[in-house]
């Protein structure tokens, strides 16, 4: 087992740099270079001032040679420095914008666990019931509609109309006048919707998941003979079945975590949040290539290491796929 | 260029030194929204009076607030409260002293000198002094500073802070542009001397002379200020002021009308339909006045089909402008004839224009040699069918519809246009820098000076340059180059004014119209006057009647 932990480590040091070139690459394949964002189409600017700005960048430089700059400040754990005027440490923007993406997603996350997996475990129990076809259809909604019309339309009743819920934002303006259970409130009030929508859309995926697991599961011959003992039927499928239909959709919830990251995106654009995915949004569209590269090595860094849990589980539990 | 979403939102200072970002309005035009204005609250509101906050919508953060370091408007913006130029436009765009609190240009105009303000104090509380001034040009021309905005300052010869109040400038040439770049921010030397601008905690925590002192910025959530009560000008009446980040302009549009945010700029859709119920109309007032920036198609002048000037002069006649306004902007512009905004001094209101008129057009086109010889509808020369395709940015949806009734007019003359939209990007560095286009929507902001010399001197055609349409005209390169080095202005409206008969005859663009700026503001917000410099050059004077003010501020949160 040591041997194959150990394997499946060194082969991600392979894989994590053919992400990186390959970012890399394509990064800089896209038109439009930082400065030119910044100056293009500006009167006040000559073509002078724009090479100055490459050469302060280090942009004149070829291509593997940035790339090579670049990966030798990584090595030492240093993202560089944002190219937007800020100029401010790749780690220290991460940083301040990481805990809240974070937060949310976990809190999503629990909240697909726990909404999720039940609706999948009483459809497939009671297949073709009408709760069955409520939830299929709640399922196909949560697929087909756009996060950000719901958002908007969640925000106009809500927050507008009824005027229950904060509508953006993270935190209200008089957050650090109020007491702890104020400011947990107040939290909590902001972070409804975020949470609501971010789960929507895997809480469908995950319970239709559930459901098909958890069906082929009880047509098995063991289920068949535990009912044929007598067992309870609360037993057959809680204990028994249950069980073995939760692994790999475990599974798939640690190949789950860097997609909701990418899911931020969306929701943090509009709901005003200032977490990871805006900030990665805002460096894309101004070609913030050491930004965009640092969100892409911890997207790259989750990936793999939510691959070794998969992996190492699988492993855990079935003998037969472990690698000599 | 880019048309910023919140167009009204640039106070005269910033607006000063980067015209490019800035757009404003014409004293005759500026008023609040009439039917606003009936339901407005009674003006009888008690004298004005310190306290609340007044809470700024933005789609975009600041990305520095240095700004000389800086080339986003939302960094210009917060900074124009916190910093001062040498100079700034008043509320009628007149140039003005701002810390200068007088400036003579001597006669060659190659020397103007600068006699500042005395007792004005940074933030920090040590006195401002001509050596900051000197400190902001050394930095300006120093090839490590990565700032932009260098070339204005690379024109002078010599700059010398005579006494600690005296600051003054020699230049090689005369440059009419001169006076105006230096409403650039000055900035704090003792803080900055002898240290590395682009690693100074500045960025984030600057300190300036003007009305409003940083407190604290959140990232990607708020930049909140406070007043600064020793400020030159007077202590702004609104205690604090807070500039909220909302990438989405619908969750902003939303949270304006939840209450969340004071003010913001709207577009032609919501100010036409989507405000114009009662319950709005009693919480806010609604402000209209035409911005400065125009929109306009070009043609790429180096494609045989634009060259000859009756097909550009047909295809102006052929567009309908006042169609134009009232499709896109519902009505919210007017039409453009030159680059100059109607009711400025540089525009000249006698230039050749182009009614809508397909008869007119159709018959240029033909005295050019286009006939529809095949009876397919499409007129051809030389066994060419007349063929074009338009292109524009993507992400502007006023561009693609003008774009698709342009097409719609042309064809009845017809000509065949299609239409390609581009992200902004790609369609900048692939298709405008590289002139591979055949037509092109865009837009500039037109700035305070008149000098349009990046634009349309012919000097200014390599690639990745402004004259991107390559359009060359020896009459009028020579008055660009004279506007440049003459101050009176008198003198230059001759000069400007001419230029825009050239262009009004020669049609190297199609001029289509100037859009409206359309802000609105929380009604309890008072002492608001809209004039030629737009709403926000007063904004120290705006206030809160005491009965109506929403936030308190006690001394520990300042």
């Amino acid at each position: 087992m040591a041997t194959y932990i150990l394997k499946r480590l060194f082969l991600m040091i392979p894989i994590f740099l053919g992400i990186t070139v390959i970012s890399f690459a394509v990064l800089h394949l896209a038109p439009g270079a930082p400065t030119e964002m910044q100056t293009m189409m500006q009167p006040k600017v000559s073509l002078e001032a724009r090479a100055r700005l490459n050469a302060i960048y280090g942009l004149d430089k070829p291509l593997p040679i940035q790339y090579f700059d670049w990966l030798k400040r990584l090595v030492r754990f240093d993202f560089g420095r944002s190219f937007s005027s800020d100029n401010r440490p790749v780690q220290e923007k991460i940083m301040e914008r990481l805990p809240v993406t974070l937060f949310i997603n976990i809190l999503s996350l629990v909240l697909i666990l726990v909404v999720a997996i039940p609706i999948g475990i009483l459809s497939a129990v009671h297949r073709y019931s009408l709760f069955d076809k409520a939830t299929t259809l709640f399922v196909f909604i949560g697929f087909a509609a756009p996060t950000f019309w719901l958002a908007l339309l969640l925000m106009l009743v809500f927050g507008v109309h009824l005027d229950w819920l904060p509508i953006s934002g993270i935190k209200s303006l008089n957050y650090e006048y109020l007491g702890f259970w104020g400011k947990t409130v107040d939290l909590g009030r902001h972070l409804i919707l975020p949470v609501l929508l971010s789960a929507f859309g895997g809480l469908a995926g995950l319970s239709r998941y559930m459901r098909s697991n958890m069906l082929e599961v009880i047509r098995q011959d063991y289920i068949l003979t535990a009912r044929a003992k007598g067992l309870p039927e609360r037993v057959v499928i809680y204990k028994h079945a249950l069980r073995n239909a939760l692994l790999p959709v475990v599974t798939v919830l640690g190949l789950s975590i860097p997609g909701l990251i990418g899911g931020s995106v969306i929701f943090e654009s509009i709901f005003a949040i200032p977490g990871m995915g805006q900030l990665f949004y805002g460096a894309v569209m101004a070609r913030d290539y050491p930004v965009v590269m640092g969100e892409l090595v911890i997207g790259a860094v989750l990936t793999l290491i939510g691959n070794l849990v998969a992996d190492i589980s699988y492993a855990l539990v079935d003998p037969r796929i472990r690698v000599r | 260029m880019k048309t910023p979403a919140k167009i009204w939102e640039i106070s005269g200072r910033m607006l000063l030194v980067w015209g490019v970002l800035a757009l404003i309005s014409c004293p005759a035009c500026s008023r609040p929204e009439d039917s606003g204005k009936s339901l407005e609250r009674p003006a009888a509101a008690g004298p004005p009076c310190y306290g609340d906050t007044l809470i700024t919508g933005s789609i975009g953060e600041p990305s520095n607030l240095i700004p000389i370091l800086a080339s986003d408007s939302s960094s210009h913006e917060v900074a124009g409260l916190i910093y001062n130029g040498l100079v700034k436009y008043d509320k009628d765009l007149k140039l003005v002293g701002d810390l200068a609190e007088s400036f003579k240009v001597s006669k060659s105009g190659l020397v103007i000198t600068f006699h500042l303000r005395k007792g004005v104090r940074w933030h920090d509380g040590q006195p401002f002094t001509a050596a900051d001034v000197l400190f902001t040009y050394k930095t300006m021309v120093d090839p490590h500073t990565p700032t932009a905005y260098a070339e204005d300052f690379l024109q002078v010869e010599r700059a010398e802070a005579t006494d600690p109040y005296t600051f003054r400038v020699t230049y090689k040439k005369p440059f009419a542009p001169a006076l105006a770049s230096w409403g650039i921010s000055i900035l704090p030397g003792h803080l900055l001397e002898g240290r590395d601008i682009m690693k100074s905690p500045l960025a984030r925590h600057p300190v300036g002379t003007g009305p409003f002192i940083f407190k604290e910025w959140k990232a990607g959530e708020k930049v909140v200020l406070t007043y600064n009560p020793d400020y030159f000008e007077g202590r702004p009446y609104i205690d604090r002021y807070i500039y909220r980040i909302i990438p989405d302009s619908a969750t902003m549009f939303m949270e304006l009308k939840a209450g969340g945010i004071d003010n913001m700029g709207l577009s032609p859709l919501q100010y036409a339909r989507q405000t114009e119920y009662r319950k709005f109309k009693e919480n806010f007032n609604k402000y209209r006045y035409p911005a400065f920036a125009y929109t306009y198609l070009g043609f790429n002048l180096e494609d045989e089909k634009f060259r000859d000037r009756r097909v550009r002069q047909a295809i102006s006649y052929a567009i309908n402008r006042g169609e134009l306004i009232e499709g896109v902007l519902l009505g919210l512009g007017q039409e453009a004839t030159g680059p100059y905004k109607p009711g400025t001094w540089a525009c000249n209101p006698n230039v050749k224009q182009y009614p809508y008129n397909p008869v007119k057009a159709r018959e240029l086109l033909q005295e050019a040699g286009w006939r529809d010889t095949n009876g397919d509808g499409i007129l051809d020369k030389g066994g060419i069918p007349f063929r074009f395709t338009i292109i524009t940015n993507q992400g502007n949806d006023t561009r693609a519809r003008t774009a698709e009734i342009i097409q719609r007019r042309l064809k009845e003359v017809g000509i065949d246009v299609k239409i390609r939209i581009i992200e902004w990007a790609a369609f900048i560095k692939e298709f405008i820098e590289k002139k591979a286009f055949e037509a092109t929507i865009l837009g500039w902001t037109i700035s305070q000076d008149p000098d349009i010399y990046d634009v349309w001197h012919s000097s200014k055609t390599r690639p990745g340059e402004l004259n991107f349409i390559s359009y060359r005209n020896t009459e009028v390169d020579a008055l660009l180059e004279k506007g440049r080095r003459t101050f009176d202005q008198e003198e230059r409206r001759k000069i400007y004014w001419r230029i825009q008969e050239i262009l009004a005859e020669e049609a190297p663009y199609v001029f289509l119209y100037v859009p409206d700026a359309l802000p609105v503001v929380q009604a309890r917000v008072k002492g608001i006057e809209p004039a030629a410099a737009g709403i926000t050059y007063n904004l120290i004077k705006w206030y809160v009647p005491k009965t109506e003010q929403r936030y308190k501020m006690n001394d520990s949160n300042r």
